[in-house]
């Protein structure tokens, strides 16, 4: 049998934990849909072989002898059209070459595409060394493509680190404010409970579904996409926790005093979008001006982000991982001492 | 004298231009169940949620068991049972599972299957709240505030909107909780209920209380024990000091376009009025008789009805 003092706590965590379970949808956005969203993208950017360059020659003398060349240079798909298909081609972007055959060889591009300028270069190259220019410096190459540097690899704990964000705030602050429209908060009010054990059970239970959710989705990126994982369970379970507190406590904070479902929604977007957007998840938040980075790196979702890949694709230790840590538990004890002495009770 | 289970004296509350508690003085005795009756709108929630320790009045004192709310929240916490108006408990857990959650904020208590049984939810037990009738629901509600077994219950229009058979039911338990020794404030805007079940109520209007005392003694007050209310035909109408004078009659009153006599005796009041209406020739178009109730209390002080139908 559970202490005394602390079964309210643990019958309070049981029933958000009871609630949660019992709402299908809930558990579709906790579980289903990041999962289902690393898919797609993982399926939309999976790395397909080497990248060939589509090229297009227009008709006209020597065509054909020319579109076997660049296939015979490899990486390079051509083919003949008609000369006014072929500028329709270019114009729509579905080419980003086009070449016109004669004495002096025609490159028709966008210069502003890059796609376009590493056909020009491509196709060049290809044609030049058919006609003899041979390399003057010897080079080697050498692709990556091995785990650990692809976009999924990259993708994975962003999206863990976006679905820790999410739930916590949701689960946390959506769930709080509907407590005090419901006036079931007022009635909790009236009997003796602790006010600390009604936040505390929310916390609580945000944690039993911490475990699954992290879970499921490294283990979907690593059986599915091979997404290393190299760090240690570990460093791995005390980032995940020290963000989901650090989001669990944000989520108590906008819902602090907000009266309204409509209220607590605008605020977490509020809080969420930029996040979203800046802290790194489906590109690297080093895209922004230096001049920002400063806010950029003290955002939470960024640090459990790259808490999360320094674990999963470097190994990092947990020693490593200090600066990041200390930002979660910043923010996780300032959001929630803040929302303490704000919170409205009624 | 033994100390009042609630005291308060000069109890404001303000919301805005609203005075919604204007100066209320209450003195509710250990053991008897107290009735706050008045209209919607007249400061009942207001007053209970005040005596509870929920809302800051602006001016007045409260005092609960003989303790305060600023020193002595915590214990008397313990010690008392609440029912609010308009709190929907948790959708998705069972019956058992909702006392379970109750009973944990509380040191002491019944056991959670021992309220079950006392509030006629045995064969709801596992069912979740959603799935409850308004009685049950209200009933389990009521529950949620007996598990700590309190000496006081605040009750908050426990059973506005239910239906009379889910109604007696609330009665009983309320009943059952009253001579099992404990205290009761209970707010009501049915006059049947009030009579039924308070051993005394206050009459509240605008944040006041207009009238106090036994149900029995405030419809004594009226001076008689019937109530006739007529109405004539084509609007006509007949002055109140010819009725008044008319054999038996205490009091006349006019509501909503009917008149009405509170009198001793029926048989010798309506064919006095008959004879004077014949006199007139005038046509009735309603004529009905009942006992006086608190109704016709808050009538005859306000001059309107405490609800509407
Ligand atoms: N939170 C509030 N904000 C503004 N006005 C309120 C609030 N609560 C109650 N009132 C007003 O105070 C008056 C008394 O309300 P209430 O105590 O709920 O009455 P009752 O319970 O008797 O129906 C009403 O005029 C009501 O509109
Ligand atoms: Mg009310």
């Amino acid at each position: 049998m559970a202490d005394a003092r602390v079964r309210p706590l643990i019958e309070l965590a049981k029933w958000r934990t009871r609630e949660f379970l019992r709402q299908p949808e809930a558990m579709f956005w906790v579980f289903a849909f990041p999962i289902l969203l690393a898919f797609a993208l993982g399926i939309a950017f999976q790395n397909r072989g080497a990248q060939t360059v589509h090229v297009v020659v227009e008709q006209g003398l020597n065509a054909d002898a020319l579109v076997e060349t660049l296939i015979a240079a490899g990486g390079i798909e051509a083919s003949v059209l008609a000369a006014d298909e072929a500028q329709n081609a270019l114009r729509t972007g579905r080419v980003p070459l086009v070449v016109v055959p004669g004495e002096t060889l025609v490159f028709r591009y966008d210069s502003t595409r890059e796609e376009s300028l590493l056909a020009r270069l491509v196709t060049n190259d290809a044609l030049q060394r058919a006609e003899g220019r041979s390399d003057v410096r010897a080079v080697r190459n050498l692709g990556t493509s091995e785990p650990g540097a692809r976009y999924i690899d990259f993708l994975i704990p962003g999206l863990l680190g976006l679905n820790i964000m999410g739930t916590g705030m949701w689960g946390v602050g959506f769930s709080i404010v509907r407590t005090r429209t419901q006036k079931l908060l007022k009635r909790f009010v009236a009997t003796p409970m602790r006010k600390s054990h009604f936040l505390l059970g929310y916390m609580l239970s945000r944690l039993v579904f911490l475990v699954a959710e992290v879970a499921a989705l490294v283990a979907f990126g690593h059986f599915v996409f091979g997404v290393p994982v190299r760090g240690s369970i570990l460093a791995l379970s005390v980032v995940s926790l020290l963000g989901a507190l650090a989001f669990a406590g944000i989520g108590v904070l906008v819902a602090s005093r907000a009266q309204t479902i409509e209220g607590v929604s605008g605020m977490m977007n509020l809080v969420m979008v930029p996040m979203w957007v800046l802290s790194g998840v489906f590109f690297s938040a080093a895209a922004f001006p230096d001049a920002m980075q400063p806010v950029i790196q003290a955002l939470p979702l960024t640090a459990l982000n790259d808490a999360l890949r320094a674990v999963l694709l470097d190994g990092a230790s947990l020693f490593a991982l200090t600066g990041w840590l200390a930002i979660l538990a910043l923010w996780c004890v300032g959001s929630f001492g803040v929302a303490l002495k704000i919170f409205r009770w009624s | 004298m033994s100390t009042p289970a609630v005291n308060c004296k000069g109890l404001v509350k303000r919301y805005g231009d609203v005075v919604a508690v204007d100066g209320l003085d209450l003195e509710i005795r250990v053991g008897e169940c107290f009735g706050l009756l008045g209209p919607n709108g007249a400061g009942k929630t207001t007053t209970v949620e005040i005596l509870q320790g929920l809302l800051p009045p602006d001016a007045g004192s409260v005092e609960v068991l003989g303790m305060r709310w600023e020193n002595q929240e915590r214990s008397l916490r313990e010690r008392m049972g609440t029912q609010l108006q308009d709190t929907q408990l948790p959708d998705k857990l069972s019956v058992v599972e909702v006392l379970t959650l109750f009973r944990s904020f509380y040191r002491a208590g019944r056991p959670v299957e021992d309220v079950i049984d006392m509030v006629q939810l045995r064969e709801k037990r596992d069912v979740w709240v959603k799935n409850l009738s308004g009685g049950q629901r209200q009933r389990l509600s009521v529950a949620c505030s007996l598990v700590s077994d309190p000496e006081i219950l605040f009750l908050d229009e426990p059973t506005t909107g239910l239906d009379p058979q889910s109604r007696h039911q609330l009665w009983r338990i309320i009943g059952d909780f009253r001579a099992g020794g404990g205290t009761i404030l209970l707010t009501t805007h049915h006059m049947e209920e009030a009579e039924r079940l308070c051993d005394r109520v206050a009459v509240i209007d605008h944040g006041k209380v207009i009238a106090q005392g036994s149900p029995r003694a405030l419809i004594e007050s009226l001076g008689a024990e019937h109530v006739v209310q007529f109405a004539l035909a084509n609007g006509d109408s007949i002055d109140h000091a010819t009725l008044g004078s008319l054999p038996g009659v205490e009091r006349v009153s006019a509501v909503d376009g009917r008149t009405q006599l509170t009198v001793m005796h029926v048989h010798e009041a309506v064919p006095a009025l008959m004879t004077l209406l014949q006199q007139r020739r005038a046509e009735l178009s309603e004529l009905t008789t009942h006992h006086a109730t608190l109704e016709d209390v808050f009538i005859s002080l306000t001059g309107r009805h405490l609800r509407d139908g």
